[in-house]
């Protein structure tokens, strides 16, 4: 499993706004940390796969449990 | 120089339409691209420091989902309109979707560039001043300084 530096509470927000924080979030970390996104919106799947690709901050992982998807992305 | 570049025109000045360029701006923003919108005719109603004026109309929309199907004659009936942005609003709300000032500063936050069209703005007798702060005014050919090396252009 791999241990985040800090976590976005993305739950209940719809397209775009988990990108949009999430891009915010990874501003204040440092390269090589990782954050961890909490989403509902089934959206985000496809679209933090998206997001990681085209910014260049690898997705080290995602998973999904009880309607809710986590995303783990490590600043470049 | 390797940013790429999104180029937008807005045209629409309702409720539903004034979604798509502020979603896609702050969206590529957030991707890295350098965006402008270049806001024409009704478009600059999305300017406005008050957005609360802005409806959507289920008139001429037979595409808007209604709770009850309705024929269309009743759609120009005092309050339908005013009941349908509300409608719309507390649906947004409660699906978590931000609201148009909010999916714009977050532009404004991420410098997505925002030009007026001069002619329209005249047209319509804006005041500028009813605008928030940091547009700028411009033409046609200022639109396609930015365009022309736009790696994605969209008319909405």
């Amino acid at each position: 499993m791999v241990q985040e530096d800090q976590i976005l509470d993305a739950r209940g927000l719809n397209c775009p706004l988990p990108i949009l924080r999430t891009k915010k979030a990874l501003g204040e970390l440092t390269s090589g940390q990782v954050l961890k996104i909490v989403a509902t919106d089934p959206g985000a799947v496809k679209d933090f796969e998206a997001f990681a690709k085209q910014t260049k901050n690898p997705l080290l992982e995602h998973a999904e449990a009880a309607g809710e998807f986590i995303f783990f992305i490590q600043k470049a | 120089m390797d940013e790429k570049k999104l180029a937008i025109v807005a045209t629409k000045g309702t409720l539903d339409w004034g979604y798509p360029p502020f979603i896609l701006a702050s969206t590529a923003a957030a991707l890295g691209y350098g965006v402008e919108i270049f806001f024409t005719f009704y478009g600059l109603q999305l300017l406005k420091k008050d957005l609360s004026h802005l409806r959507v109309s289920p008139l001429g929309n037979p595409a808007m989902p209604m709770p009850v199907p309705m024929p269309t004659l009743m759609m120009v009936l005092p309050g339908m309109e005013g009941m349908a942005t509300s409608m719309m609003k507390s649906k947004m709300k409660a699906k978590g979707v931000a609201s148009l000032e909010e999916l714009r500063e977050l532009c404004v936050e991420a410098e997505v560039r925002m030009v007026a069209c001069q002619m329209t703005v005249d047209l319509f007798e804006f005041d500028t001043a009813d605008f928030i702060e940091g547009i700028e005014l411009g033409g046609a050919a200022a639109f396609f300084e930015f365009a022309g090396e736009s790696d994605i252009t969209l008319f909405i």
